[in-house]
């Protein structure tokens, strides 16, 4: 089939998915959100995208399913542990000062960068002083964040990477093994808020010391990025932080006068004094 | 009826690839007028060498894909690790942190499908050695496309699992050795 007709049926899909759902990827990167959506049409066994397209309309269970293709749920544990290491070394140091904390994990996928933080905080003791709010779009994602089961063949590098980023204890401290599974504590999760919450068409919702979005704006197109990175500046309070992905950047953004840099080569900013 | 003008250059190569890399990318001259986009196949968590390594031989600037960035003319770009490595069809540089695919990212396939939509028969798509099956759908793609698509020539590849692959998926792919691939591709982006 000509790909000019490929692309008009993406273009329609994601209309309707829009206008139907609320679910809005119009403005994604369009060239990864194509693969995926060929690739759902493949795998789930259509012969087009319109004929997706007119299934999801009539019935919403195929949306759940639509939307582990068109969001992607690549995360680790302590991802990037220089991040985190800074986190620990330059960003913390900083948020000691305040008696108490609110932390924003934007696109918290099935909860691994939550855990890392949560873990991360307690290990500076100041996670009792913290309240940590896990967002994501993807309802699937966002019960996975809540259960903090992972499979145990990716205990090793989550392990790997918790200690090459200055990690003070074991990480088996704070999982259990069982059946090929790793249970992580559920007192991990005690002051966390998980809840739906789309970069794209919600607000702001709290005053952050700290947001860490990772990997999530490399799918949008400029103008979203924007819109994310607007919400973000209204979200954090002064002099609080902002953490992004390793090739994420406000290099582009017509916010960035708004941030300085605080440890470029972690992408991590902080909001200037309004 | 004449070719369509080349608008820009894709290759993939893993195992063997530097060696490879090294033969072909100095050949390319200064006033070079084309987008070379490059995959190679390196491990996830070291840092990718290949770009300062190669910096230091090539006339032409090297750089390391950023994202949206729009795609410049007598530029080589190399998909940072990690990440895999698109063409939006506006032309521009996109990375993205998907699944791997063929247990790679980057992926050789993921950037070949996507340039093939952006430069359609502007594209020339070369596999160079490599011990897996990564690329020989993407240079299908290009191909499908009506780019035009090379193959290092398997028998003098350092492995030759990634050309014979692609040449399967691609039975009239042009075989050539890697100076013949230095040469042709000099000779396609030069003013
Ligand atoms: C690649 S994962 C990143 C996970 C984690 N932050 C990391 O870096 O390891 C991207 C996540 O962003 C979520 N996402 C996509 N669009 C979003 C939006 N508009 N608002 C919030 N989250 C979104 C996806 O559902 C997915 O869980």
């Amino acid at each position: 089939m000509p790909d000019a007709i490929v692309d008009l049926e993406i273009q329609l899909l994601l209309e309707a998915l829009f206008q139907r759902y609320h679910y809005d990827f119009r403005h994604y990167a369009r060239a990864s959100i194509k693969r995926r959506l060929v690739l759902a049409r493949d795998q789930l066994g259509f012969g087009s995208i319109s004929a997706m397209q007119e299934q999801v309309l009539h019935d919403p269970a195929l949306l759940p399913r639509l939307l582990g293709y068109l969001t992607v749920q690549v995360s680790e544990m302590f991802r990037d542990p220089s991040y985190f290491r800074a986190l620990r070394e330059k960003v913390l140091p900083h948020l000691r000062t305040y008696p108490s904390l609110k932390v924003w994990i934007a696109g918290c996928s099935e909860g691994e960068e939550l855990y890392s933080l949560a873990i991360l905080f307690r290990e500076e003791g100041l996670y009792e002083r913290t309240l940590f709010y896990a967002t994501d779009i993807n309802p699937d994602a966002l019960s996975a964040a809540e259960a903090g089961v992972y499979s145990l063949d990716r205990i090793r590098k989550f392990t790997e990477n918790h200690q090459k980023s200055g990690g003070k204890s074991s990480l088996s401290d704070y999982y259990t093994a069982d059946y090929g599974r790793a249970v992580f504590d559920k007192t991990l999760r005690e002051r966390v808020v998980f809840s739906d919450h789309s970069l794209v068409t919600d607000a702001v919702f709290a005053e952050m010391h700290l947001i860490s979005c990772r990997n999530v704006m490399i799918y949008f197109d400029r103008l979203l990025q924007d819109r994310a990175i607007g919400l973000f500046r209204d979200s954090l309070a002064r002099k609080a932080f902002l953490g992004l992905g390793s090739k994420e950047s406000l290099r582009f953004s017509t916010h960035a006068a708004a941030f300085s840099d605080f440890v470029p080569e972690e992408k991590i900013y902080q909001r200037r004094e309004p | 009826m004449s070719p369509a003008p080349i608008r820009a250059v894709a290759i993939g190569a893993s195992a063997g690839a530097v060696q490879a890399l090294q033969t072909i990318l100095p050949a390319l001259p200064a006033d070079y007028r084309l987008p070379v986009l490059v995959v190679v196949h390196v491990p996830s968590d070291r840092d990718n060498q290949l770009a300062p390594l190669l910096r230091a031989q090539c006339a032409v600037p090297v750089r390391e894909a950023v994202d949206k960035e729009p795609v410049a003319a007598g530029v080589i770009y190399f998909a940072p690790s990690d990440y895999h490595l698109l063409v939006e069809t506006e032309e521009t540089l996109a990375l993205s942190a998907d699944e791997t695919v063929n247990y790679s990212r980057p992926s050789i396939d993921v950037l070949f499908e996507s340039a093939a939509d952006a430069y359609g028969d502007g594209l020339v798509g070369v596999i160079l050695t490599g011990a897996n099956h990564d690329g020989a759908a993407g240079l299908k793609a290009i191909a499908d496309a009506g780019g035009q698509v090379i193959v290092e020539d398997p028998g003098g590849a350092y492995a030759s699992a990634m050309p014979l692959a692609a040449l399967a998926a691609c039975p009239n792919a042009t075989t050539m050795n890697l100076d013949a691939i230095a040469s042709y591709l000099a000779s396609l982006g030069a003013p």
